[in-house]
């Protein structure tokens, strides 16, 4: 493979380059949405329902109005003058429903923490003061709290006009799949409970919103992974044209998916500049952000397997229960993951028979949507869950069974009983590189003489595939408008130095890096002669942004294609000036070279002087193009899969029910590795945040549907101090859809870890067959289960 | 959230600070490090109309030793407490359960004295001091007194000072032949514990101070005493059900948390050994 030889010229590609950003950062000088202040900036703050279902029976906002500062008070019914409501749904989920969701609610509160009145003041600390003198009056409704009960006959609905509280539902059946449970030499069963939780970025959701009357345009400046997609949203639902809206999304402190929906409280912002014409910022605080980002998960898994005697799977029986909140979310649906948990389960295996149903119901909950490795650590888990049961039903090895059953990897390309086409994948490689790197044998021995001695460690493994660089099927081909292709245009300098405007965004995970490294690599220059800007719709190509694995897929080889195609632009500038034939030239070194010899013919900072100030010198007919703009999107798969096996080594203290994680280890191919370095963080970022939901994080609800435990205080987000040493491998099986041959490595952390860690529990608590299905795995859910020696003993959450 | 506004003010003196709290009265907090207060005027969950800041007072700086008794100035901070030479030689007890005390940044500028006089059930110090029987110094209008800490902390945040009292100082009795322990269970490093304990031997008397057990910080005199008269550990274990409330939160029912409580007794006292 091209990328493979490390001697080759102007190698960028495998290097582990750090972020030249980081240093800007690490210095305070980066510039987050928070950090803009414009003239006759006004700040906003939300008056929030306290209940979870309530019919708003009056709302007195003149109190409000006379506070220091304030500028403006609205509530739902002046807002949906300025803006109109959108609905959540997407003709290729078919059946799904939702109902019209305004910026701030009109005549009915469905979540607590859905926002009911906005204060615009001159200061943060204004608007609060001002917002508590906002009176509300409220008529309470029963809540729906639980996403079964939701859909139990006579459940309270929460949009009477749609009839039911069933929002979503989908089957995949192969045929047979009775019969083959039937002929199961042993059926493997587990109900598999999986608490919600939320992304909890450095930087919470940020916009600054700024309506120029004079120009009749709307600057928005918003932490955002997707900022063309929010033009369009803009335009829409503010009756503007797309030409009169521009988004910028500067730095952005991460994200995780979060920032990738529309949220009422930010178009409310946005309505508001237009409205008062002058700029309006809102930045959430932490409190209002556990109860107003997205949460995920939040799903209930009757899993069954079939089995034959020798460990072959031949099928598996899914029904997926999943609460949204009380709308489906904008543009991208609230139905995506549970969709995702049945296309992906079974996923590393092959077997024949696969029936499974998906079920989304709204609740009277905050709301729910995509969060990194949408669906994937669900379908992860219930999965690997099974695989772990059945090995210990069957008295096998965990690895054994996993060898026997993982699809070859010479069975390429191959189709899943859902559907899912895979490209090439490397299971059994990533097996058995993480046997080595683990010492599996050495650590089952450990395991086993420590167990003498009454120390309970577990070891437990979770293969998986990730989707990755998905093209239109997510959501073009459902009619989102929110682009499949990404670009990027790149041009030299009058100095010789190239720059790079692409569609993909940075969120803090080092797509700017990335796709340096590919500039530099694909024209020859050096990477610090580089500079990249993204997340300005005024600035870039048209494109869909960064989520699901897609920048490095997507944006860098959209950035490759460019970069050839300005490389062939430069050469035939170069050939008429030295009188060569372009084919004898090349560029490398940051100057055009001759092919044969490599030796250098003209620097590109001397071309790019001829070609801007004395082109008069050019023969006649010759007109430098320095600048060159190429896009991309795969065509010939949907999404680029990729796979991997993650293990973890822990140990469980059985008289608290505390664990202690001891080591991680990932192998994982995201073919062509652009920048090992920032790979590996990523998969380290992404196995942390997958330790967080095995161990720590849940929105804690109430029966009333109040958020019990909605701040840093009270929600639990793993931090360094419990995470283990994190080892990473990778085996590389590129893509041969691109030239570069990257797939996704955004989300490979988080699909798996989570399974991992609950099979690694699991198998500590073996020796007292206890098993534990459910999600965070806090102590009191362990002392529960060790103390009634059953795995289904709930405790207290 | 931001605070609601409110007024703050230096003053150079003890009695200055003692002076404005009188006469403010129940509108006026004290604010040491404030990392426990900021918090609470962020989330509006207290709004006092003025802050008097008594973080830079040197009267209430400095940890001596005098006739067998440690002093520990209410004004000192965690981490000046924790690494000094006396609590680490006297009264390591102290050193080590603020090793548990949240996270460096916090222990920069949290105040020894602000923990004790916040009385937060499940912090660290209340259950030490009582464990250590230390003695409380307040400063008022009227002069100072001494509250031992047995008498200190008397409900959730409330401690036995008068609104216009201020902590000054705290006096740990220093023994030759003692014997502590420590251990608390927490989800994470640096949070708040779902139980824990301080626990002191000294010659004739066992204190077993404990914390995220209930409103307050508790001993535990059942038990104590068991272990005091040479009892077996687990008797002691048992009394713990009358010593400890039934206390349920979140994180942890009331019988998970006497069980955890009878872990961490088996654990501490059974490493003095002999039992």
């Amino acid at each position: 493979m091209k990328f493979s030889d490390p001697t080759r010229p102007d190698a960028q590609i495998g290097l582990a380059r750090a972020r030249p950003q980081a240093r800007a950062l690490a210095q305070g000088r980066g510039t987050f949405t928070s950090d803009i202040t414009l003239p006759r900036m006004v700040h906003a703050a939300f008056l929030r329902s306290p209940y979870a279902h309530a019919t708003i029976t009056a709302i007195d906002l003149a109190p409000a109005r006379t506070m220091p500062g304030v500028v403006a008070v609205l509530d739902g019914a002046a807002m949906a003058d300025l803006c109109t409501p959108w609905v959540g749904v997407l003709t290729h989920l078919k059946g799904l429903k939702s109902a019209p969701q305004y910026p701030l609610a009109v005549g009915r509160v469905r979540w607590q923490g859905e926002p009911v009145a906005m204060v615009l003041a001159t200061t943060r600390a204004q608007a609060e003061d001002a917002a508590e003198h906002i009176m509300v009056s409220y008529d309470p409704l029963p809540p729906v709290v639980d996403a079964a009960a939701a859909l139990a006959p006579g459940a309270p609905l929460i949009h009477p006009e749609l009839g039911d509280n069933l929002a979503f539902e989908r089957h995949i059946d192969t045929g047979n799949t009775d019969a083959a449970f039937a002929a199961a030499d042993h059926i493997i069963e587990a109900d598999f409970t999986f608490a919600r939780h939320t992304g909890v970025p450095l930087e919470p959701r940020a916009v600054l919103a700024d309506w120029n009357e004079g120009a009749q345009r709307l600057t928005i400046h918003q932490g955002t992974q997707v900022p063309h997609m929010m033009q369009t949203i803009y335009a829409r639902h503010l009756g503007l044209d797309e030409s009169q809206i521009r988004v910028i999304s500067p730095d952005v402190g991460g994200s995780f998916g979060i920032k990738i929906h529309v949220y009422p409280d930010e178009m409310a912002v946005v309505a508001a500049s237009r409205l008062l014409r002058r700029p309006v910022r809102f930045v959430a605080d932490r409190l209002e952000s556990f109860v107003s980002d997205i949460h995920a998960r939040d799903h209930t898994v009757h899993a069954r397997l079939a089995i034959m005697n020798d460990g072959t799977i031949t099928g598996f029986d899914i029904d997926d229960l999943t609460g949204i909140g009380p709308y489906s979310a904008y543009p991208r649906t609230s139905a995506v993951e549970a969709n995702q948990v049945i296309n992906l389960i079974g996923g590393p295996y092959r077997f024949a028979h696969y029936r499974a149903r998906a079920r989304v119901a709204f609740q009277t909950k905050a709301m729910m949507s995509q969060y990194r490795a949408v669906g994937h650590p669900i379908a992860t888990s219930v999965t690997e869950g099974l695989i772990d049961r059945a090995a210990s039903h069957l008295g096998i090895d965990p690895v054994t069974i996993r060898r026997r059953n993982l699809i070859p990897d010479d069975a390429y390309p191959c189709t899943s009983p859902s559907g899912m086409r895979f490209e090439a994948l490397s299971h059994h490689a990533c097996l058995d590189r993480l046997l080595t790197l683990m010492d599996y044998d050495a650590l089952r021995a450990e395991q086993a003489s420590l167990r003498q001695r009454g120390i309970m460690r577990g070891i437990g493994i979770a293969s998986f595939i990730e989707i990755t660089n998905p093209g239109a099927a997510f959501y073009g081909v459902g009619g989102a408008r929110i682009s499949a292709q990404d670009g990027a245009t790149l041009r030299l300098d009058a100095a010789g130095r190239l720059i790079v405007q692409a569609s993909v965004t940075e969120q803090g995970q080092g797509t700017t890096t990335i796709l340096a490294q590919i500039a530099a690599e694909a024209m020859g220059v050096a990477f610090d002669h580089v500079r990249v800007m993204l997340g300005d719709t005024d600035v870039t190509p048209y494109g869909g942004g960064t989520w699901a694995s897609r920048a490095a897929g997507i944006g860098g080889e959209a950035t490759w294609q460019a970069a050839r195609a300005l490389c062939a632009q430069i050469l035939t500038l170069a050939a008429s000036i030295l009188q060569e034939t372009s084919g004898n030239l090349d560029i490398s070194g940051g100057a055009v070279i001759d092919r044969a010899s490599r030796a250098e013919r003209i620097t590109l900072a001397e071309l790019a002087r001829i070609a801007y100030f004395r082109p008069d010198t050019l023969p006649k007919g010759i007109q430098a193009e320095l600048i060159a703009t190429r896009h991309y999107v795969p065509r010939e798969y949907p999404f680029a899969f990729t796979n991997g096996i993650q293990a973890a080594w822990l140990e469980l203290d059985t008289e608290t029910g505390f664990i202690t994680l001891l080591k991680h280890w990932v192998v994982e191919d995201c073919g062509t590795v652009i920048n090992p370095m920032l790979v590996d963080e990523q998969i380290r970022g992404g196995v942390v945040q997958g330790i967080g939901a095995a161990l720590f994080e849940q929105c804690d609800y109430d029966a009333e549907g109040q958020m019990l435990n909605a701040s840093m205080a009270d929600y639990l987000v793993p931090m360094a101090g419990e995470m283990p040493d994190i080892t990473i491998a990778h085996i590389t099986t590129p893509t041969a859809e691109s030239t570069i041959g990257a797939k996704g490595a955004g989300e490979a952390g988080t699909a798996a870890a989570s399974a991992a860690i609950a099979n690694a529990v699991n198998d500590a608590l073996s020796p007292l067959a206890i098993s534990l299905a459910t999600i965070p795995l806090t102590p009191a859910r362990i002392l529960a289960a060790l103390q009634t020696g059953t795995g289904r003993a709930g405790g207290r959450p | 959230m931001k605070a609601a506004a409110f007024d703050y003010i230096r003053p150079e003196t003890l009695g200055a600070a003692i002076t404005l709290l009188t006469r403010h009265g129940p509108d006026a907090k004290l604010i040491a490090g404030g990392q426990s207060l900021l918090p609470a005027l962020n989330l509006r969950l207290s709004a006092p109309g003025l802050l008097i800041d008594i973080g830079r007072l040197a009267a209430l700086r400095g940890i001596t030793l005098a006739d067998r008794t440690l002093h520990i100035g209410a004004g000192c901070t965690h981490a000046q407490v924790m690494t000094h030479p006396l609590i680490q030689r006297h009264a390591p007890l102290i050193a080590r359960a603020l090793a548990d005390v949240a996270h460096p940044a916090i222990r920069a500028r949290g105040t020894f004295g602000g923990s004790l006089a916040n009385a937060d059930p499940a912090a660290e110090l209340p259950a030490c001091a009582l464990a250590l029987d230390a003695v409380m110094h307040a400063q008022g209008p009227a002069g100072p007194r001494r509250i031992p800490a047995a008498e200190f902390f008397t409900a959730l945040f409330e401690t036995a000072l008068a609104p216009d009292e201020v902590l000054t100082g705290v006096d740990i009795p220093i023994q030759g032949d003692t014997q502590w322990g420590f251990a608390e269970l927490a989800r994470r490093t640096g949070d708040y514990a779902m139980v824990g304990l301080a626990a002191v031997a000294r010659p004739g008397t066992i204190r077993l101070g404990w914390f995220s057990v209930g409103q307050t910080a508790i001993l535990a005199h059942r038990a104590a005493a068991t272990l005091t008269e040479g009892g077996p550990l687990e008797a002691a274990c048992t009394a713990l059900a009358d010593d400890l409330p039934a206390h349920d939160d979140p994180q942890a029912s009331a019988a998970m948390r006497l069980h955890l409580a009878r872990v961490l007794l088996r654990r501490v006292v059974g490493a003095w050994g002999g039992r």
